[in-house]
């Protein structure tokens, strides 16, 4: 068991990394700049958008860094002209299917650098009169428009709002909310080809479906996609500004499990409630009470 | 347990124990995020006994569920007990090492045979036995639970036949064997180790102990009472017999969380002069003369304690509205109103002072909590990164003091069954809302479910009514009206209710208030009533 380590190469850099990380992580330590999109640092690596893959030599196609382990010896390129030519390709289909414009984290900066431009695929195709997809029942695409996946925004409730305009199908929400974290598995992707989608039990309403709103499928969206309810009313009145926000760590007011949670205020209120994926009592998850249900506060009451 | 009051374990042993037994707790519901520790060992491939009245949502995770009768615990834990001592399945070494009693426990269990188990909980012999021998005879198993065993009226005998199963299997003291209570609320642990408890000064030091009290004289230039105070059941007798005149109730709402709600009503309008400092104008905070507007959650500094021990930061997010402030500048306030010279310190700084004279926390420093993460108490000094799991000193040489097994009889609820009253009423937590009510029910839930009778399926049909029917709950106390809601959950003779909405169902005017003598607590788990339907 003494010094479990492996010596790898990374775009030429030889590199000392512990054995059993991904290839992602050993990059990463060689300063490498590598996108992700479905890949959460809590979660078992769903392999499903593919803008993480580098070359490793040998292996006849591109690999996906964030589930792939290392392996002694291996030779790692993450700047070819074939990794940065697929990860721009996979960028720009998922920009044209889906709008990215609230996407969090790096996906802004990494569309700019890899210079993607969804919009080569022609102008998206109009949203009225579209009707969300079900399973088995496909909509017409316009010729030399681009094909999304237009659903009309779900608000079904004060608590979190589900706006699938946005989703890429990355199943991180439906790997949260089932065996990853919450185990509820109150949805899943409903549906083949570009009309799958995430889906409850029979398409139903969500206050209606086995949902828990435990907001856990919120905590790892990466687009946008599932978002408090507070939020994308002040993003829809354009006065949500993360530049003005202050987080401030502290401790959830109700049961005795000591949930850590993030408090996003900006102007003096409570406007978003998270918790950090690195504290070990969480990973990032919450229930009800702790994501949603501290609305008293500042209630002026 | 053996002399510091905290659950033994980490979290983290839940992912990685091999069994693990949730009594009388629906962590599922009530502690969320506890129980997906709880599924990652599930996952990991332990079993899970869930042992509680209720078919709960935890319940349908186990791999076994023991639907006892309410409080028949002790009948239950002794029963386990005679069959892991009869079957030879008890640590003999561990016993012999570590604890004292072992042959009175054992007398004290020989009559609970499992078919005499089987007759006090309804539980069938089979599955006790089963229990008792996975228990026994797993590498490593955690030992749960809430208030499923505090609320009753032998609380503490409860946690005590618990804890006697630990020790006759070893189950405590190494990494992923454990005794864990989860607690019900976010510092229910923390106010014990800051003293918030009538016998103990911080880090739960004996007030009665001239020493230990001598210490904090000198740190605090006073002299304290040489005796321990009333528990919150003796301050209810106190004031009904007129010998507790006046009260100060900080963050708590008592008129509505306590049982009996109309000998409430009676005790708290009857006091000469009540302070109330609280962050809501609660109906507790109605009947006060004097209310102190207190700022809440996420407007003020300190630390809370949680169930895995770990001392985490609280902080300050937001401004108190209006003239609301924090504990700390209300009590310094009232101090120096009184004529002391009472300077009104940070958070930190009277954290500081708690370091310097509670010796469990001397290596917490804020700037520690804020770097690890939380600590997990003991940490005595700044070198130390706390404690995974407590009492390891039983399985090494010198274990200190022995653990005790304690003997503990079963007594049936105080409240009984008969003709009049033929339903067991048990109360508790909902997954969206919490306790009374102040704080939950401000916001809007699309999973709430209001002040309702959940009902077996069977019971309703004898009785004829069904799902929304209004009914009238009548129990020796009082009576309250609620719509019926069919929960197949519960087995006939059943009954359950929720404690978050007093304002619409006061659940409470029906519960008893016949408390532990140990604990003071109230037995809000098992009330008889009779169920009326209402004439429409």
């Amino acid at each position: 068991m003494s010094d479990p380590s492996v010596t790898v190469t990374v775009d030429g850099r030889d590199l000392e990394v512990p054995a059993g990380v991904s290839v992602l992580d050993a990059c990463r330590v060689g300063g490498a700049d590598i996108p992700t999109l479905c890949f959460g640092p809590t979660m078992t690596p769903a392999n499903a958008c593919r803008v993480c893959v580098v070359e490793v030599e040998g292996s006849r196609t591109l690999v996906p860094s964030c589930s792939r382990r290392v392996e002694e010896g291996m030779r790692i390129g993450t700047e070819s002209d074939r990794v940065l030519h697929s990860r721009r390709l996979v960028m720009e289909l998922l920009g044209s299917a889906s709008e990215l414009d609230r996407a969090g984290g790096d996906l802004p900066r990494w569309m700019e650098l890899s210079g993607a431009d969804p919009s080569r695929f022609g102008e998206a195709e109009p949203e009225k009169g579209r009707q969300p997809p079900s399973p088995g029942h496909g909509h017409e695409s316009i010729p030399g428009r681009a094909a999304t996946v237009f659903e009309p925004v779900k608000v079904e409730d004060e608590l979190y709002v589900r706006d699938y305009s946005r989703c890429i199908l990355c199943y991180r929400c439906v790997d949260a909310c089932g065996v990853e974290h919450q185990n509820t598995f109150a949805i899943a992707v409903a549906g083949r080809g570009f009309d799958a989608h995430i889906s409850t039990e029979f398409d139903v309403a969500l206050p209606d479906s086995a949902c828990v709103y435990c907001g856990n499928c919120v905590a790892v969206c990466p687009t946008g996609a599932l978002v408090g309810k507070i939020e994308y009313d002040m993003r829809e009145e354009g006065v949500w500004d993360e530049t003005r926000q202050e987080v401030t760590r502290t401790v959830c007011s109700y049961c005795g499990v000591g949930c850590n949670l993030d408090l996003h205020v900006q102007e003096g209120r409570i406007v978003k409630v998270t918790s950090p994926h690195d504290h070990e009592v969480t990973q990032g998850n919450l229930c009800i009470k702790g994501r949603f249900g501290w609305s008293y506060v500042g209630s002026g009451q | 347990m053996f002399g510091a009051g905290g659950g033994t374990s980490s979290y983290r042993e839940m992912e990685e124990t091999d069994l693990i037994i949730l009594w009388g707790s629906n962590a599922r519901e009530a502690h969320p995020i506890f129980f997906h520790h709880v599924l990652k060992g599930i996952h990991n491939g332990a079993r899970l006994y869930v042992v509680d009245p209720r078919r709960t949502p935890s319940a349908q995770w186990a791999d076994v569920w023991l639907g006892l009768d309410v409080g028949s615990d002790i009948a239950l834990a002794n029963a386990m007990g005679r069959e892991i001592i009869v079957s030879d399945l008890h640590n003999k070494a561990f016993i012999d090492h570590a604890t004292s009693g072992f042959e009175d426990y054992a007398a004290a269990v020989e009559g609970y045979t499992l078919a005499r188990g089987e007759t006090i909980t309804g539980v069938p012999a089979e599955a006790i036995r089963e229990l008792a021998h996975a228990y026994a005879t797993a590498p490593t198993a955690q030992l749960c639970w809430t208030l499923g065993i505090t609320e009753h009226h032998d609380a503490v005998d409860n946690v005590l036949s618990l804890v006697n199963l630990a020790l006759l299997t070893g189950h405590v003291g190494r990494y992923g064997s454990g005794l864990v209570p989860i607690r019900g609320q976010n510092n229910v642990q923390g106010g014990g180790d800051m003293g918030a408890l009538p016998n103990r000064l911080p880090g739960f030091q004996d007030v009665e102990n001239p020493d230990l009290r001598a210490k904090f004289e000198d740190a605090w230039g006073v002299t304290i009472p040489p005796k321990r105070g009333l528990h919150i059941s003796l301050m209810h007798e106190a004031m009904d017999e007129g010998r507790l005149r006046a009260l100060y109730v900080v963050g708590e709402n008592p008129l509505q969380s306590e049982a009996d709600g109309e000998a409430m009503q009676r005790r708290l309008g009857g006091l000469d002069f009540m302070v109330v400092q609280d962050i809501f104008l609660t109906p507790t905070a109605e009947l006060a003369d004097v209310v102190l507007p207190a700022a809440g959650w996420a407007e003020v500094e300190g630390t809370v304690t949680s169930s895995e021990r770990r001392v985490q930061r609280m902080r300050k997010a937001v401004q108190p509205p209006g003239e609301a402030m924090g504990d700390i500048e209300w009590l310094c306030m009232v101090a120096r109103a009184m004529g002391h010279d009472w300077p009104t310190p940070t958070a930190e700084e009277a954290w500081d002072e708690l370091r310097s004279l509670s010796p469990m926390h001397g290596g917490m420093s804020y700037a520690r909590l804020e770097e690890m993460g939380g600590i997990q108490w003991p940490c005595p000094d700044e070198s130390h990164p706390g404690t995974l799991f407590l009492h390891g000193r039983l399985w090494e040489e010198d274990t200190g003091p022995k653990a005790p097994l304690s003997v503990v009889e079963w007594t049936a609820p105080v409240d009984p069954l008969d003709d009049d009253y033929p339903i067991r009423l048990t109360t508790g937590r909902r997954l969206d809302s919490f306790n009374t009510g102040v704080q939950t029910g401000r916001y809007q839930s699309p999973r709430r479910i209001a002040g309702v009778l959940d009902l077996s399926p069977e019971d309703a049909e004898s009785l004829g009514v069904g799902e929304g029917d209004m009914v009238q709950i009548v129990s020796r106390r009082g009576r309250v009206t609620a719509p019926i809601r069919l929960d197949r959950s519960l087995r006939p003779g059943l009954s359950f209710m929720a404690v978050h909405f007093p304002d619409d169902v006061d659940v409470n005017r029906l519960t008893i208030d016949a408390w532990d003598p140990k604990s003071g607590t109230a037995e809000f788990k098992a009330t008889a009533v009779r169920i009326e339907p209402v004439p429409s």
